[in-house]
């Protein structure tokens, strides 16, 4: 997948990042080039999450070095000054990168549709027209076509998800990032949000992923990515690195989960 | 689904146990109650003609009118105050949340009496005008003696509104903070500024928590405007005083005031209900449909039969 002189849209550089004493991550390398899928997993309590959040500054890094689409997250560089970034410039960045949360955090006082348009509306500013056409579309592309006029709290949790991934996609973003998006679901409710991401991935959306479903990571990953300890321990081919990993660490992960 | 009918399991038919303990008990309220109806019926304590006469007479009504436009302007001057306050206080500015919280403490900790005998009789026995400058400039907005800018109503309005924005600022604070974390994550991750998110995202939110409270604080409102009074405000209860100073018939005038507070406060409950019900939007679970409305829950009541 790595093209020469392609910018990466995810370039980590040594990314530390502690939480008072705690240390949850302690030197992350990773590259994730554009219109791939990268597949992180790890024992809870890795950094997965953490490392996620980093990419769009939910969590601000300690040390080390992130990049979005070449540029700093959270800061701006010129020459060799870094400027922290002002809220508003950090929620335009964060506007182009979609993320998809465990817990859906769906707004409860939206309909599903108002949740979609909301964001294009009051960020975009589209037209209110324009961006309910093009929320209900998205709905309909994740099969809730007829849902539109419903409260999250009348959803199942597959649907929410499924309205969540529409929410993010609305923004029209460069990256998805998937936070555990299954992990709250009940087990017949997982095929239908990974369908949907599925079809994600085949359009060539450039997405970052941290799931529990290694059958997906098989499938649907170009790039798996183990970490463990704050850091990223291998890294390969899904197939090949599901077959025969290489670290220790790797190895009794994968024997204990599949 | 009378096809399934038959393989319904027969209701037990089962002779209920007897509450004598409770039929006892009410027997001897109502004994209570209707002695002390009837003895003060007998004594003349309540002229109800006296009522009757009073009771939709100009004079109280232009009291009850001024009763509700000072506590819907202090009850909105403090919402507002509250919402400023509680952002302010939950700010990541250590001066604005240490100015929020002195605010809070002051205002909640004094009499709102004295408050009101602050502004009355303090301000203008200190400052003997008030002057709005344009900043930097000798130019002024507003200048006037303060005995002329601080009326009655102004000095009401300002004790009610103040104190209340201490109470309404802790109540929309306790409603913010108890909205989601993953709420503020999905708006900001959205690209929301703190500024959008808080009023699109939180506030709203918060609504649900803010608004039972706020409604009996409105209730409050309406009946603490009385202290009004002590300020030469023509409110309801200072209406009722200034009759009865004269006629020296105080009971008929008070029931004629409490009578229109249990008016006031009444609508302002029923009000609450709708407000309530508007902003448990999308809550499944606490929508208040299963409970019925007020008038429901009268009618089933009423038309439930004591089983005996």
């Amino acid at each position: 997948m790595v093209t020469a002189g392609v910018t990466p849209m995810v370039r980590a550089e040594r990314v530390h990042k502690r939480f008072g004493r705690v240390e949850a991550l302690r030197g992350v390398d990773l590259t994730v080039q554009p219109g791939e899928v990268t597949v992180i997993i790890g024992p809870s309590g890795s950094g997965k999450s953490t490392f996620l959040r980093c990419i769009n500054h939910l969590e601000q890094i300690s040390a080390g070095r992130l990049w979005v689409d070449g540029e700093l997250v959270g800061y701006r560089q010129d020459g060799d000054i870094i400027h922290e970034l002002r809220e508003r410039e950090v929620a335009r960045r964060r506007a182009a990168i979609g993320m998809v949360f465990q817990r859906f955090n769906l707004f409860p006082h939206m309909t599903a549709l108002e949740n979609v348009s909301e964001a294009p509306v009051r960020v975009k500013r589209l037209r209110e027209a324009t961006a309910d056409a093009t929320a209900r579309r998205l709905l309909e592309g994740v099969g809730l076509a007829d849902k539109l006029d419903c409260y999250p709290a009348e959803l199942s949790g597959g649907q929410q998800q499924r309205v969540a991934i529409a929410r993010a996609l609305a923004m029209e973003p460069k990256l998805m990032l998937f936070d555990e998006p299954t992990s709250a679901l009940d087990p017949e409710l997982v095929g239908e949000v990974l369908a949907v991401m599925r079809s994600l991935a085949a359009d060539g959306m450039t997405m970052v992923l941290v799931t529990h479903e290694m059958g997906f990571a098989r499938e649907v990953g170009h790039h798996l990515v183990f970490m463990d300890g704050g850091a990223v321990v291998e890294e390969g081919e899904p197939r090949s690195m599901f077959a025969n990993p290489r670290e220790p660490r790797t190895q009794a992960f994968l024997s204990k989960i599949l | 689904m009378p096809a399934r009918a038959a393989d319904d399991p027969d209701a037990i038919r089962a002779i209920p146990v007897r509450h004598w303990g409770r039929w006892v008990s009410g027997a001897a309220v109502l004994v209570i109650v209707a002695w002390v109806a009837w003895s003060a019926g007998r004594s003349g304590f309540i002229d109800g003609r006296t009522v009757r006469h009073y009771q939709f007479s100009p004079l109280i009504l232009r009291g009850l009118r001024a009763t509700v436009e000072l506590a819907v302007a202090a009850q909105a001057a403090g919402v507002v105050l509250g919402v400023v306050f509680a952002v302010m206080r939950l700010s990541k500015n250590v001066v604005a949340s240490w100015v929020a919280s002195f605010y809070i403490w002051f205002f909640r900790g004094t009499p709102v009496l004295v408050q009101l005998f602050f502004w009355y009789n303090g301000v203008p026995s200190v400052w003997k005008r008030i002057t709005i400058p344009v900043p930097f400039t000798h130019l002024a907005l507003y200048s006037g003696r303060t005995v002329d800018f601080m009326t009655p109503f102004m000095a009401a309005f300002l004790g009610l509104a103040l104190n209340e924005g201490a109470y309404m600022a802790e109540i929309v604070r306790a409603g913010i903070i108890s909205v989601d974390e993953g709420q503020v994550e999905a708006a900001q991750a959205l690209g929301m500024t703190p500024m959008l998110t808080m009023r699109r995202i939180v506030l709203p939110q918060a609504m649900r928590v803010i608004v039972p409270p706020t409604g009996n604080e409105f209730i409050s409102m309406l009946k603490t405007t009385s202290l009004a009074s002590t300020v030469v405000y023509g409110e309801l209860l200072r209406r009722a005083s200034d009759v009865y100073s004269s006629n020296l018939k105080p009971v008929p005038l008070l029931v004629v005031a409490s009578l229109w507070y249990l008016v006031l406060t009444t609508v302002a409950s029923i009000g609450q209900y709708f407000l309530e019900r508007r902003f448990a939007r999308g809550r499944v679970g606490d929508r208040q449909d299963d409970v019925g409305s007020p008038w429901e829950r009268v009618r089933r009541a009423v038309g439930a039969r004591p089983r005996w």
